[in-house]
């Protein structure tokens, strides 16, 4: 083996051939990973980042190749390796971890075997012990009865433990170099937890050097020493994990950190700062600097007439940034801070009320021969309720039922029991086409996937217009005015109504699925994981809109969300829902600050946060949740409570203990778990 | 399991009913054809009606349908009138020169398929990939006659190699095996391309799959990843269609069987259609649709032995 | 398929808008042109349509006028350029005019089953429960009869004409398609737009046709297409059995039914109508296979 880094990548090029021409999706990108050390590539989506690992292992399809550069690793290039020799590195010295698990595990073959045709095909050892080998390799990433596993197929087995199969399936050989791609995305914020945790411990173990991709400042802060931004294809900052996250130079880098809403900041002391602009394509290329467009900093001339010198950071050897005005950028500083109670805000009339609400859905239609099966608990005994001009939030991790409330709250889905009132209107067991024509004004619903909240085959306009006539009773020829304003409002140009979905960017998308719930004027606007889809700069801007349109028209928001830190932002009321059931409820300021519910407790500790001094005691959730029919009887949350107290957890439902407007379901009284449990989330001064 | 089979037993047993109810009502649309066609063109009305009320044909529908579902459970499946001879006997030995056919073709036909889709959709535009979509593409859009017509005129007008005609028959001079070569071949030809380009979007589809790059990325050898990884999973649609073919070479190939006089079902029940035979076309209809509703089960049995996330 | 949208959008009414549209669907046709099969299928089955066209005008016999003296020698020559058939009639002007009903039959039959199918399958998809059941099960009975079986009792029975062929068609392929549009309904009337349609109130109808047809036409067409090309097939083959359309207009699978005895003697007479058949199914087959290339680059 030769001297010096383990993967030293020089200007590499890569390039796609698409119908509009050759586009250089990496103009020129050097980057060096030692052995045993762990880099971070950030980025937003279509930065390239991934486009880089897969030039690694050169998989880059036929649309891809890589034009120009070199990649050395253990002393090869691998841009002129053949085909034999890349089969010789692949999966034995250079392996890879997925962002998708399900998918990247064959459906048709148990794990075992997946696992075990990886020793035998780089060292030719016999079945037996390439079995004992993935036997050994499975109690390592902590799976439970890896004899049983073993025989498992993919499907059988929950995305935690698919991402272990694929982790233990890449470090069997004991490679040199592990990349990991987006590898906790998509996982509930508790399995994403464990999986880090996992991974920084074989790291220390295995002694792999390890590429880690991520679109979660958060998640890389967790595991790696350095982290590399990347926009465009090209590394605008590099640096020690510490230094990039306390003393950013790049702008963009300070735009990723200022647009992130944290567990510590909310939207009336720390406003989100939104990146102007969305990013441009990669074919139309100046010779500046990549970020210049969208720049707060930029100097027209300076930044935008020749390519930008990578330079280091004055007193930080390690730390190196392409801006020419680094050094004229005052010290950024991390924006924080929480607002004070809003009781007065809170004594309003509810607008939304949910009363002791459930919601069964019945098992599969199926043709049965004997039995039938119990119907599937969806929501369990909500309550609930919001005041006109207030933000609800309803968090939790998937299958917890707060899409389900969203559904029955917008007349999708009608309750099985219990009540749902709509100012003052009971409309639970209303569906959508059963609602007059003011209920339906009266609440509109903003939707998660932006490629699918327009119909492809109809134009911005058509889709605002149509609502504007639906409910507001327009004439086709009034219409048009309507449509400016609401572009309008959502700060796009009245040019898009002639435009189709296909042609928008995923934040033009949900700006205008915005404008279309606006149609109505409505008083309650459900939005149900609005920003979940979208990358962290056009999230912010999207959570900025929701609060600021809120805000001028008094409408009350009913925010569903996984992110606990968007929900801390925005929310002025928050429930945190567990199994279809409130585990907690209270003013925002009361749910993030002790005594938590133990589940409350174990989703905040798990919380990735881009703040390599936020240093919190992990709680790891064991097992999984539990699936429909096999709901607890007591409380729901007893099978994976960290705290559970005894028999009782498992028989009797918990009590709601109110301490004023905070509500907790658990047998631990207040006090005692006050107690027991330290703050999670220290907000700090503004400025500080 | 069990569920499985008594759900598709519940639906042979419907479809069969409908199907045979519909052929047996058919006949109503044209009274009194039966007795014509049995008595000639010079027959008077009152012979043809006397004959009908001989024959219960004017009777109510529904009650010569019992009967004849009676009959049937009894297994007497009617006198044919085109063959002079009972169904029963004319059906099952066309059927057997049916199933001779369809049996050496099928064995060619999913072998060659599975080979070519392979090869074409394992990666996809390649030079390979566009000769064999060209080419199936081509091949699956000649009808059976044509190709029949585009056979003969070289292998026999021209080379003389093969007998333009196969009845099975010893007569002429050419052995069975020379006789079935070209109804076989046409039969392989014009249905491969078909099954061929189903199989290779598959693959072409399942080459695009993370599990694929997975594979790859752990250093496979191509043939591994073709054959361990794409292979089972580029199956599971196609599988079902590779059985519905059984129903295809069965009752479908009739028009090969007139190109090349063939003795079988498919040309019988022509014969039949053409000349009202009713008895037999309700029989040859009852066995057409059980064939087709037994191939179908067969395919959603092999789609679930392939794929485990059925099985559970 | 989108009338019913374009009569009331607000963007139909404004020029810019129908300046969009008009480069939208320019982009479309010059797309065609990306794609090698589907530039040529596209290129035969339209040769094949202009010449059905002009049939009339450019034929050089009427289709059904025997020439006794051309029965001496009924090869291709200077007067009949294809040869005539054992009847002496001219196999050019014959095949020319055999395209007129096929290029009529095939493509109205593939309307009737889409309008039929596209309703069936809309409605399974969208309803769900016993409207889903009934109609997924009388489809599978449908499609579980072997086709040609079927046809050859139908016909033979109501005797053959181009309606009763058209009629046969439409029942038999429309099961094909509600399957289609059935498996695509299912899939999109799971999409957040369709929820904020009944959110405004929107008829069943309406989401059916306006928010969910027009996002299954991409399959739905290439599908139309492949079927166009098997109808040929099928007319051609019913010809063929003798229970096609009515002799003695000229029709390509009655025109191979009356010679191919013949082929010992005179193969041309077979030959020449069996290209004819071949050339236009695949045209049809061609340009399906560019339109589905087409359509998954997008």
């Amino acid at each position: 083996m030769t001297d010096g880094p383990l993967l030293d990548v020089q200007s590499l090029s890569v390039a796609y051939t698409t119908r509009a021409g050759e586009m250089a999706v990496i103009p020129g990108l050097s980057f060096q990973l030692n052995a045993g050390e762990a880099l971070g590539l950030v980025g937003e989506s279509g930065c390239g980042k991934s486009t880089v690992a897969l030039a690694i292992v050169r998989y880059l399809g036929r649309a891809g190749r890589i034009t120009g550069g070199r990649i050395r690793f253990e002393g090869r290039d691998l841009t002129t390796l053949d085909e034999a020799g890349l089969r010789a590195i692949r999966g034995r010295r250079i392996a890879m971890v997925y962002q998708d698990p399900m998918a990247s595990l064959n459906p048709v073959m148990t794990v075992g075997r997946q696992l075990m045709e990886v020793p035998m095909t780089h060292e030719g050892v016999s079945a037996t012990s390439a079995r004992a080998r993935a036997l050994a390799m499975l109690a390592e990433v902590k799976l439970a009865d890896p004899e049983a596993v073993m025989e498992r197929y993919p499907h059988q087995l929950s995305g935690g433990q698919q991402q272990r199969i694929v982790i233990a399936m890449a470090l069997i050989t004991g490679p040199a170099l592990l990349i990991m791609d987006e590898p906790t995305t998509g996982l509930d914020v508790t399995v994403e937890a464990a999986v880090l945790d996992l991974v920084r411990e074989l790291r220390s173990r295995h002694r792999s050097a390890i590429l880690f991709i991520s679109h979660n400042l958060g998640s890389v802060v967790r595991v790696c020493d350095r982290v590399a931004v990347m926009y465009r294809g090209e590394l605008v900052e590099e640096g020690p994990v510490r230094g990039i996250f306390t003393n950013p130079r790049h702008p963009y880098t300070r735009g990723l950190l200022d647009c992130l809403p944290t567990l510590g900041s909310d939207k009336r002391q720390a406003p989100l700062v939104p990146i102007a602009g969305q990013v441009e394509s990669a074919l139309a290329r100046s010779p500046g600097c990549g970020f210049a467009a969208r720049c707060p900093q930029v100097e027209i001339g300076r930044c935008t007439s020749r390519p930008i010198p990578s330079s280091t950071v004055h007193g930080e050897p390690d730390h190196r940034v392409a801006c020419v005005r680094a050094d004229e950028l005052a010290r950024w500083t991390r924006r924080s801070g929480t607002g004070g109670a809003h009781d007065a805000d809170r004594a309003r009339e509810p607008m939304v009320a949910v009363r002791h609400l459930t919601k069964l859905y019945a098992p599969r239609q199926r043709l049965r021969l004997r039995g039938s099966r119990a119907p599937v608990r969806a929501v369990f005994d909500v309550e609930l309720a919001a005041g006109r001009g207030q933000t609800l939030a309803i968090v939790g991790e998937s299958g917890c039922g707060k899409s389900t409330i969203a559904k029955v709250l917008s007349g999708l889905e009608v309750a099985t029991a219990g009540g749902v009132s709509l100012d003052g209107v009971e409309v639970g067991a209303l569906a959508v086409d059963a609602r007059d024509a003011t209920l339906k004004r009266k609440l509109q619903m903003v939707f998660q996937n932006p490629d699918s909240t327009l119909n492809p085959s109809h134009t911005v306009g058509y889709a605002i217009g149509r609502a504007l006539r639906r409910l507001q009773g327009r004439s086709a020829s009034d219409t048009g005015a309507g449509v400016a304003r609401l572009l309008d409002v959502v700060k796009l140009s009245p040019a898009m109504a002639a435009r189709t979905p296909r042609q928008l960017s995923g934040g033009e998308k949900q700006r205008a699925a915005i404008a279309r719930a606006l149609a109505s004027d409505p008083d309650v606007i459900v939005a149900d994981e609005p920003v979940s889809a979208l990358d962290v700069s056009v999230q912010a801007a999207i959570v900025n809109l929701l609060t600021e349109i809120q805000a001028a028209r008094g409408a009350t928001l009913v925010f569903i969300s996984h992110d606990l830190a968007v929900v801390r932002y925005l929310a002025d009321t928050v429930a945190v829902m567990y199994l279809g059931t409130v585990a907690e409820l209270g003013p925002v300021e009361r749910v993030f600050a002790p005594p938590y519910h133990p589940y409350t407790e174990a989703l905040l500790s798990a919380v990735p946060v881009p703040d390599p001094d936020h240093a919190v005691a992990r709680i790891l959730l064991e097992g999984r949740v539990p699936r429909a029919d096999e709901i607890p009887r007591g409380c729901p949350f007893a099978t994976r409570c960290p705290r559970r107290i005894g028999p009782i957890c498992d028989e009797t439902p918990p009590p709601v203990q109110r301490f004023a407007d905070h509500r907790i379901a658990c047998h631990i009284p207040g006090d005692e778990l006050q107690r027991l449990q330290a703050p999670l989330v220290e907000p700090r001064a503004v400025g500080r | 399991m069990g569920r499985f089979f008594v759900k598709h037993l519940l639906f042979l047993l419907l479809t069969l009913f409908v199907v045979s109810f519909l052929v047996f009502t058919l006949n109503e649309f044209s009274p009194g054809a039966v007795a014509r066609k049995v008595l000639g063109a010079y027959a008077t009305q009152e012979q043809v009606d006397l004959l009908t009320k001989q024959m219960g044909l004017d009777r109510p529908v529904l009650v010569r349908y019992v009967d004849y579902m009676r009959a049937l459970a009894a297994g007497d499946l009617g006198y044919s009138a085109r063959f002079k001879l009972p169904v029963r006997d004319v059906i099952f030995k066309h059927l057997a020169n049916t199933a001779l056919l369809a049996a050496i073709a099928f064995a060619c036909i999913v072998p060659l398929s599975t080979v070519l889709g392979v090869a074409a959709g394992m990666r996809e535009a390649s030079r390979l990939d566009r000769v064999i979509l060209m080419f199936s593409t081509v091949i699956a859009s000649i009808p059976e006659f044509a190709l029949g017509v585009f056979l003969a005129s070289v292998f026999v007008v021209w080379l003389g190699w093969l007998p333009g005609t196969a009845t099975l028959l010893a007569g002429g001079g050419w052995s069975v095996a020379a006789q079935l070569v070209l109804p076989v071949t046409v039969i392989v030809l014009f249905d491969s391309g078909y099954v061929v380009s189903m199989i290779r979007a598959s693959v072409v589809e399942v080459m695009q799959r993370p599990y694929i790059r997975t594979a790859v990325l752990k250093g496979l050898p191509f043939r591994a990843v073709i054959l361990r990884h794409a292979l089972r999973n580029a199956m599971l649609t196609p599988v079902t269609v590779i059985m519905l073919q059984i129903n295809y070479l069965i009752a479908g190939v009739v028009v090969v069987e007139t190109v090349f006089a063939y003795p079988g079902f498919g040309r019988m029940i022509l014969e039949a259609a053409l000349f009202k035979d009713i008895a037999l076309i309700e029989a040859g209809a009852l066995v057409a649709v059980f064939l087709a509703v037994v191939t179908n089960i067969l395919g959603d049995f092999a789609y679930m032995l392939l794929d485990p996330r059925i099985r559970a | 398929m989108s009338t019913p949208v374009a009569a009331g959008t607000l963007s139909a009414s404004s020029p810019a808008a129908s300046r969009v549209r008009a480069r939208r669907w320019r982009r479309r046709l010059s797309a065609l042109g990306e794609s090698a099969p589907a530039t040529v299928g596209i290129v035969i089955v339209l040769s094949w349509v202009g010449l059905a066209l002009v049939a009339p005008l450019i034929a050089p016999y009427p289709p059904n006028a025997n020439d006794m003296t051309a029965l001496a020698n009924t090869t291709p020559s200077k007067a009949h350029w294809l040869g005539t058939d054992q009847l002496g009639r001219d196999l050019l002007s014959r095949i020319l005019w055999g395209a007129r009903p096929v290029l009529v039959i095939a493509p109205l039959a593939v309307l009737g089953a889409a309008a039929l199918g596209s309703l069936l399958g809309l409605a399974a998809g969208y309803y769900g429960r016993w409207v889903d059941l009934t109609i997924t099960r009388a489809c599978d009975i449908v499609l579980s009869f072997p086709v040609i079986i079927l046809y050859m009792i139908i016909l033979a029975h109501f005797g053959s004409s181009a309606w009763n062929i058209i009629g046969v068609l439409t029942l038999t392929k429309a099961p094909i398609i509600a399957r289609i549009v059935r498996g695509m309904t299912l899939d999109l009337r799971e999409r957040e737009y369709v929820a904020a349609a009944k959110m405004r109130g929107e008829s069943a109808l309406y989401i059916m046709l306006v928010e969910i047809l027009p996002n299954a036409r991409g399959p739905l067409v290439v599908d139309m297409c492949l079927r166009t090309g098997y109808n040929v097939i099928i007319i051609g083959a019913l010809g063929f059995l003798g229970i096609g359309l009515p002799p003695p207009d000229p029709d390509w699978g009655g025109m191979v039914k009356d010679t191919y005895g013949l082929m010992m003697v005179w193969p041309h007479m077979a030959l020449f109508p069996c290209a004819a058949i071949s050339s236009l199914v695949v045209g049809f087959n061609l340009l399906a296979v560019g339109l589905r290339e087409l359509g998954l680059r997008d």
